[in-house]
């Protein structure tokens, strides 16, 4: 995470960190999650789901903070999510052809 | 990478809503960019976070596309006629006074055709939790315009824009004795979300008006673009002022948008004036009712 100034207790205090799940094809490519995220985690893919939408894809995952915010405005419940203990880890891949 | 070119998705995950969701009715009918989902999305949240046990909760929606939302939800809810939202939820409330009765429905549905039970039962104070959507039309039917449609707006039968003067939803139910006023955007979701909870947990009739984008009619109809040009608007535009004087909530076609918390007091409800009435007139011949578990089993 970059600072404008850095806090006095970063090292006793790390900042939340999350990892983002998209059901792809739940998603109808509103794109209120992309715009809204506070920390620009999401961007358009430039693939089509199985209803013909574009679903956002997670280009960095290290910036999540795991604020929900993605989770509270998707209309179509496509996204979540859910706080990841060591920031330092990489995030999880899941593979699925 | 998986087919989709993204590696994030992972079917086995579970949305933390999923419990409170019907996900055999999911994904919904709601248009790409539609708000409905997003204040479902909110109170879900919010009736999550109460802690108030599931079986003592009912939704209740009128007709409209904002009326599927109690077809949506794992709870038990009503889904009933068109206006009546508010009428069938006082005889849920009336008939089983533990119950926590939350009403999703749209500006048509509430405030037009069933106007005339929502000044009623703001005026009796009847402990409900009203999530009002307004999208300013009867978007289920085609976007004809309605009495929450802005001055100018064009709809399906306002071809060269309404002419009528909208109401002011918050000023009309704060007027009328509601004791719980808030009115937020689909882009404020946590503000919405932190007001259901507070109205979950207020005593008497509470009514949460939602500005909610309908992409499909009123967006298109006024060139607008879509939900998401809507909610753009609505960042612009919107400026918080809590404990205004519902008076100055006034809206306009594309214009500033006041939204917050306006009224938050404290009011005898419905059942509380009846039981204090009928218990000075009949002393211990008065019995309140407490619900059906005080039938045969319970007493
Ligand atoms: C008694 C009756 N009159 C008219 C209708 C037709 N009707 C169905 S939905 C609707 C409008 C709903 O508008 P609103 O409550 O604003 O919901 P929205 O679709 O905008 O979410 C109307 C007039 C009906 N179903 N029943
Ligand atoms: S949880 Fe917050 S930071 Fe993480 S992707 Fe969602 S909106 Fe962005
Ligand atoms: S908010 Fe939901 S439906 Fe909209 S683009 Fe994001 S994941 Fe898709
Ligand atoms: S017609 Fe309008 S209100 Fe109805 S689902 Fe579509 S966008 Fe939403
Ligand atoms: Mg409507």
């Amino acid at each position: 995470m970059k600072y404008w100034r850095k806090p006095l207790d970063t090292d006793r205090v790390k900042p939340p960190h999350g990892e983002v799940h998209i059901v792809i094809d739940r998603c109808k490519g509103c794109g209120f999650c992309i715009t809204y995220c506070p920390r620009q985690v999401l961007e358009v893919s430039t693939h089509f789901n199985r209803k013909g939408y574009h679903p956002p894809t997670v280009v960095h995952p290290e910036a999540c903070v795991n604020c929900g915010l993605c989770e509270t405005i998707c209309p179509d419940f496509a996204i979540w999510s859910t706080p990841v203990e060591e920031p330092e880890k990489q995030q999880k891949v899941t593979s699925e052809k | 990478m998986s087919r989709l070119g993204t590696p994030f998705l992972d079917r086995n995950e579970h949305h933390p809503l999923e419990d409170y969701l019907r996900m055999d009715r999911i994904p919904h009918i709601w248009c790409p960019t539609c708000g409905l989902g997003t204040a479902l999305n909110c109170m879900l949240h919010a009736i999550k976070k109460s802690g108030i046990p599931r079986q003592n909760i009912a939704v209740v929606s009128g007709i409209g596309c904002s009326g599927r939302a109690a077809g949506y939800v794992n709870l038990d809810s009503f889904h009933t006629t068109h206006g009546r939202a508010i009428p069938f939820a006082t005889g849920l409330k009336l008939a089983n006074p533990k119950l926590k009765v939350v009403l999703f429905s749209g500006d048509g549905d509430l405030i037009a055709i069933g106007g005339n039970h929502l000044i009623h039962a703001a005026r009796r104070n009847i402990d409900l939790t009203v999530i009002g959507i307004n999208n300013f039309n009867y978007a289920m039917t085609g976007g004809q315009f309605g009495p929450t449609t802005p001055e100018k707006a064009r709809m399906t039968t306002a071809p060269y824009g309404s002419f009528e003067h909208p109401f002011n939803v918050p000023f009309l139910v704060d007027s009328c004795g509601a004791t719980y006023v808030a009115r937020w955007t689909a882009l404020h979701v946590r503000h919405l979300t932190n007001s259901i909870l507070e109205a979950l947990h207020h005593k008497g009739f509470s009514f949460i008006e939602v500005i909610s984008p309908c992409s499909t009619v009123y967006a298109r109809r006024n060139r607008l673009g879509d939900g998401l040009d809507l909610l753009k608007y609505y960042h612009e535009n919107s400026e918080i002022r809590n404990g205004i004087n519902t008076r100055k909530c006034d809206i306009t076609f594309q214009g500033r948008l006041i939204v917050g918390k306006f009224v938050d007091k404290e009011k005898p409800t419905y059942s509380d004036t009846m039981t204090k009435s009928l218990s000075e007139a009949l002393g211990d011949r008065y019995v309140p009712y407490q619900g059906p578990m005080q039938g045969k089993n319970g007493d």
